[in-house]
């Protein structure tokens, strides 16, 4: 199965069955968003702390597929605790990684991949393989997407 | 059902006649093509007939004098005529060609349903039915205040009919699908229309996963609209049709406005064109009937019957062999008689996400459809969030079931832990 190779890297089979940062946060203090993927059903919840210009906690939970929520596994361990200028970056060069934009949280317009040497992927990278398998794209960024949504309520929540 | 050799058809004619079949996917696999549910193929016939159309017969339709308009009418009626004797219809008049089956049930929500449904009104559902047949209700209701009542299901899988009655009780409208997209399902459209009648409701029924399968006898399934799409049964997309008793679609107000469905126009009205040109406004989708007929044609060919008693021993071959390789780590969604069923088997196979299933076969050239079935509520009845489907048709033969059932092992390579 040289292809789903690609796809099923061993580190993300890991975050499937082994989900880092499980559970639900209180809200308040916590927002809470959902994430949906009309296509296929995924859906991601995230709960998230934001304290001044840091994500402070962040809880996953939710049910789909390997990609949508090893994806969400991944992105949890790579966010805790980083600000969220860092936080925006590395979405930024996440989505970069899979061929998609950052303009809104649904409708991700295709555009140029672009490669963002200065950002430390780590694990992440794993998830690049994600890109050969386009029906699958929309699985991997719906937690970064609900991550951005519920990081713009946390900013609103503060506001009011 | 037993177990009985699937002749009633040359499945390997039939598949001849299909050039996405005899093509190779790009890692070299041949196609096995299992979500005919979603979409089937199309035979060289229609595809021919379509292109023939276009290279020798195309002008707009029911407006030129010259030869070719009229040829083009010709087609486009010919075609209206062959599907109006297919599904047994009393007249032409009574065939109403729409975009799809789900165009074809917001015409009769927009149309009658607007006219028709208000506060203190309710409408008849079940748990079975696609969002096509459950958005265009919800929408209208929510603008004209009508209640919306839902039959719900038996633990396996059919209609829970111990209420009927009750839920009938004063309504207007029962709208039902005749064949459940994820369950297989067959309901008992002709019953249920004899009781929803009697207590004085109409009587919409949702055909598309019945009419490619089935020999269709609309006055027999005593019915007051039948919907259904081209697509499904060998023919075009961007076609459906929708067939309603003459005098109920009389007495129904157009859909869309526009060209065609309309006998006059004055600056200050108009007055709307016979059946069934009053709801089809607007220039056609004439090639696509023209496929269509020839999909009805090439249908009436192999003869309904012989497509059904094949497609049935192919569910019982699907059901034996799937059972005998994975026993109880693979549950199938809805009836285990496939003898009640329609040709397609809805299926969770251990804790592998059907979104994972349907890659892993993929990677084999096995094409099944993953998800909810654009059946969200009853997939939250059933208690799972998604299942894989695999569905067949007249094209299919045991060699497909079996690459199916020999690829879903190879998701434990993967996934079983």
């Amino acid at each position: 199965m040289n292809g789903l190779e690609d796809l099923y890297r061993e580190i993300v089979l890991d975050h499937y069955k082994t989900p880092r940062n499980r559970g639900e946060l209180e809200t308040p203090p916590a927002v809470r968003v959902e994430g949906l993927n009309p296509l296929c059903g995924d859906e991601v919840v995230i709960y998230a702390i934001v304290d001044g210009d840091s994500l402070t906690d962040i809880k996953i939970g939710g049910q789909g597929c390997s990609i949508s929520q090893s994806s969400a596994s991944m992105m949890s361990a790579a966010v805790k605790g980083k600000k969220l200028s860092e936080i925006a970056e590395l979405t930024h060069a996440f989505k970069g990684m899979l061929n998609v934009g950052d303009h809104g949280h649904d409708n991700d317009e295709d555009v140029e991949p672009h490669e963002h040497p200065e950002v430390n992927m780590g694990e992440l990278e794993a998830l690049k393989g994600v890109m050969k398998f386009p029906s699958r794209i929309k699985c991997a960024t719906l937690s970064w997407n609900t991550l951005s949504q519920a990081i713009d309520e946390a900013a609103e929540a503060r506001r009011a | 059902m037993t177990d009985t050799t699937t002749d009633t058809l040359d499945v390997a004619a039939i598949k001849a006649d299909f050039p996405l079949l005899q093509h190779r996917l790009e890692r070299g696999h041949p196609i096995v093509f299992l979500d005919s549910a979603a979409s089937s193929q199309k035979p060289r016939q229609v595809i021919d007939a379509m292109s023939e159309y276009y290279e020798r017969h195309h002008a707009n339709v029911h407006r030129g004098a010259y030869q070719l308009a009229e040829e083009a009418t010709d087609a486009q009626e010919g075609a209206r005529t062959k599907l109006a004797r297919f599904i047994n219809a009393a007249s032409t008049s009574e065939v109403v060609f729409t975009r799809n089956a789900t165009e074809s049930i917001n015409l009769v929500a927009q149309s009658w349903g607007r006219a028709n449904l208000g506060p203190g009104d309710a409408v008849v559902l079940s748990h079975l039915e696609h969002h096509s047949n459950i958005v265009p209700w919800q929408m209208l209701a929510a603008e004209k205040g009508f209640e919306i009542r839902w039959i719900g299901l038996t633990d396996d899988g059919q209609l829970d009919l111990t209420n009927l009655e009750q839920l009938l009780d004063g309504a207007s409208l029962l709208a039902i699908s005749a064949a459940s997209n994820v369950l297989g399902t067959l309901t008992p459209v002709a019953r249920l229309a004899a009781i929803a009648h009697d207590a004085g409701a109409k009587v919409l029924v949702d055909a598309c996963q019945y009419v490619p399968h089935h020999r269709c006898d609309v006055q027999a399934l005593g019915a007051d609209w039948i919907a259904f799409s081209a697509h499904k049964m060998c023919g075009p997309t961007g076609i459906g049709a929708l067939w309603g008793r003459e005098a109920i679609l009389d007495a129904m107000p157009p859909f869309l406005g526009g060209g065609s469905m309309i006998l006059n126009v004055t600056l200050d009205g108009f007055t709307t064109a016979a059946l069934p040109h009053k709801f089809e406004a607007g220039t056609p989708a004439i090639a696509e009937a023209v496929g269509f007929g020839a999909a009805v044609d090439y249908l009436d060919a192999l003869g309904m019957d012989n497509i059904l008693a094949h497609e049935q021993a192919l569910t019982a071959y699907a059901f034996r062999r799937l059972t005998e390789r994975y026993g109880e780590d693979l549950r199938i969604l809805g009836s285990t008689e496939p003898g009640r069923r329609c040709g397609l088997a809805s299926f969770v196979y251990k804790e592998v996400h059907p979104h994972d299933l349907s890659q892993v076969l993929d990677e084999r050239g096995v094409c099944v459809r993953a998800g909810h079935h654009c059946a969200k509520p009853l997939m939250r009845q059933l208690g799972v969030s998604a299942a894989a489907r695999a569905s067949w048709y007249l094209y299919n033969d045991r060699s497909d079931i079996d690459a199916l059932v020999d690829a879903i092992g190879a998701a434990d390579a993967l996934f079983d832990w």
